[in-house]
């Protein structure tokens, strides 16, 4: 194995520090590569997509090799950093981030011959497939923990970009909390960064001070839960388990296990089985994790938390089951009427009670 | 719209935490581009700054020796740059960015084994009596002591470079390292110390960073603000207190927009993310607008190589 580093268009993003481990090409071995939006380290996002790329290692040994570029910038920079890696040989390539969605397709028109996987996007052509988790699931179980947990009934919340899939989490943790608890309030705060420990930091010691005693983020770092530790409220891991940043402020977290698909499109790959798919799975395929309850959590909460994993694994739950209207107060789903993945998927409008104007 | 829980005193006191790195950084580089090097690299010496000072501060329980380590990472790792542009002559600006990329990657290397630990605590500087006062107290009373430390910083830089002979024969070398020379002075020499200052106070600004404003240890963690830094000293052209200025005025837009947000106001945080870069485009902008008076502030051998001939 042949390591190079590369660096990713310096002139133009200078602090995107671009690392590829590339192997060498031979016949018999698959080669995966991953691309990823934050530094490995990031011990949220990007770390438990790497957490994936190292069980396929793991899985397939000598059969595979894999490869992968971390900090690469959503946008132009991705397609060409895709490029590379599709003329070094590799077979397919997992773009893990949402903004690499319309470099991915056209990455993908260049190269007809490599598979493309994208995370959490909805544009598949025939080497294109897409695969996401239901973090809403995940996250109106830690919506109803929240609800419970707080006593200045605020929640803050944390949010990247306002995309349907940070758009829906916000909605499921609303009607959440907002079921336990008809006082509650969230207060959203847009920091426009998957990554910026800074700002994340910033983002939750302004919450405070508004009063939030209950944090849950949608970003990659564990800096909210780090200053949620300080400041001695509670806070949600992001992505994989926090609890190291926050050992008496993780209530739990939402855990991304990709592992078990990583394998199955690389074993598809190696049949040659592969075509081009959609995949959303949640907490009944193991693709929702959740990280231990807290002791701090009385024991009815941690309870009805439980029994709420149970009920949506066993799809006799939906978070969003009508009757439920939008922000506007117009209906948007009957009485028992259940989203449909189309609506989710596109998900750009706030839930009835949710404050302050949704960004476009 | 209920304004009366923003409190203006906690918003500065954020405000002053979010701006103490890049005024760390930014008042070093102003010390090096003042002998006229044009050094890129400071987001990668921040990033080895974070680094030193977590492990410094863990190994040792001690913050204050992490600041120490923090700066003399920045200045060790610093002198890679002042060796190859100094004596290699090597060009300035690419040399910059590989320091930067070589930054990243050694701090992401040398932080490994430090995921997930928590660093001793940085104890605020209370003065009995003084820190309990209302508003006064908060405000100026109550901070750690790197935020008076960059300040005291910026005021000993500005002594440095306008009140003292040493601070002359360096402005000398920015301006016309030819006549420095002839003079008998040793501008590699000059500048290989104005560079290791500057990589000092990177260092310092990104263990500010990996130990007060976010204490934890995450790859990338300084995410771009030794390139912010390195916008702000132009802001200000090369004068040390507009460095102040420039940090404390981002830092503020950075913070106001997220207490705002915080607070409900539905202003489209798009525009209000925007706001600093904005903010800054357009100084810039009216700044480089008089000609004469740019070209007077910017150091004439600002990025050029010198080579003593004979």
């Amino acid at each position: 194995m042949k390591f190079t580093k590369t660096l990713a268009a310096a002139a133009a993003m200078g602090f995107a520090l671009t690392g590829v481990a590339n192997a060498d090409s031979h016949g018999e071995t698959v080669q995966a590569g991953f691309i990823y939006v934050g530094p490995v380290g990031d011990l949220g996002w990007s770390y438990q997509h790497d957490q994936g790329r190292q069980a396929v290692e793991a899985e397939f040994g000598d059969m595979v090799e894999t490869s992968f570029v971390e900090s690469v910038p959503e946008g132009a920079d991705a397609e060409r950093v895709m490029s590379q890696m599709a003329r070094s040989g590799v077979d397919i390539i997992f773009t893990t981030s949402f903004g690499y969605m319309d470099p991915t397709i056209a990455a993908a028109e260049s190269f007809p011959d490599v598979r493309f996987e994208h995370a959490t996007g909805y544009k598949r052509v025939e080497n294109v497939s897409t695969y996401s988790a239901r973090f809403y699931e995940g996250r109106y179980v830690i919506g109803e923990i929240a609800g419970a947990m707080t006593k200045s009934n605020k929640i803050g919340y944390i949010a990247s970009f306002p995309i349907p899939e940070v758009v829906r989490g916000i909605n499921a943790a609303y009607l959440a909390a907002k079921s336990v608890n008809p006082d509650v309030e969230f207060k959203v705060v847009w920091v426009y960064t998957w990554f910026d420990p800074g700002k994340e930091a910033d983002a939750a010691n302004a919450l405070i001070e508004q009063g939030v005693d209950v944090i849950m983020q949608h970003t990659d770092s564990p800096a909210a839960m780090t200053i949620a530790e300080e400041k001695g409220i509670y806070a949600f891991g992001q992505a994989t388990d926090m609890s190291n940043f926050g050992p008496t402020a993780q209530l739990t977290a939402i855990i991304d296990d990709w592992n078990p698909y990583y394998i199955e499109r690389v074993k598809a790959v190696m049949d040659g089985t592969w075509e081009s798919t959609d995949t959303w799975h949640g907490i009944a395929d193991g693709m929702v994790a959740f990280a231990p309850m807290s002791d701090a959590m009385p024991a009815d909460v941690a309870a009805r938390a439980e029994a709420t994993i149970a009920a949506i694994a066993a799809g006799e739950f939906h978070p969003f089951t009508g009757p439920l209207n939008k922000q506007d107060g117009s209906v948007w789903l009957a009485e028992g009427e259940v989203a449909d993945d189309g609506t989710l998927a596109g998900m750009n409008f706030y839930v009835e009670g949710v404050d302050g104007e949704l960004p476009n | 719209m209920d304004f009366s829980s923003l409190s203006p005193v906690a918003m500065i006191v954020l405000l002053i935490g979010a701006a103490t790195p890049i005024l760390l950084a930014a008042i070093g580089e102003l010390v090096v581009e003042k002998s006229g090097v044009l050094n890129l690299g400071v987001e990668g010496m921040m990033i080895i700054g974070a680094v030193c000072g977590f492990v410094v501060a863990v190994n040792t329980d001690s913050p204050m020796l992490g600041l120490l380590g923090a700066a003399v990472g920045g200045a060790v790792v610093s002198m890679v740059f002042a060796f190859l542009t100094q004596y290699l002559l090597s060009n300035q600006v690419a040399t910059g960015l590989a320091l930067t990329l070589f930054g990243l990657g050694m701090a992401a290397l040398m932080g490994r084994s430090y995921n997930g630990i928590r660093p001793p605590r940085m104890a605020r500087l209370e003065v009995e009596g003084l820190s309990d006062l209302p508003v006064v107290g908060k405000l100026f009373f109550s901070h750690d002591p790197v935020i008076y430390l960059s300040i005291a910083l910026v005021f000993a830089v500005w002594y440095f470079l306008n009140r003292t002979r040493a601070g002359l024969v360096l402005r000398a070398c920015g301006e016309n390292h030819e006549a420095a020379h002839s003079l008998g002075y040793n501008v590699q020499l000059i500048r290989f110390g104005a560079i290791m200052f500057g990589g000092a106070c990177a260092g310092l600004g990104g263990a500010y960073v990996s130990l007060v404003r976010v204490p934890q240890w995450t790859e990338g963690m300084t995410a771009g603000v030794g390139w912010i830094a390195l916008a702000i000293v132009v802001f200000a052209a090369w004068k040390p207190w507009r460095v102040i200025l420039g940090a404390y005025m981002f830092g503020g837009i950075t913070i106001l927009q997220l207490s705002l947000q915080a607070l409900g106001i539905s202003i489209s945080g798009a525009y209000l993310s925007m706001t600093p870069y904005i903010v800054t485009i357009v100084v810039l902008v009216i700044m480089s607008a008089d000609r004469k008076k740019a070209s007077i502030n910017a150091p004439a051998c600002l990025g050029k190589s010198f080579h003593a001939s004979h």
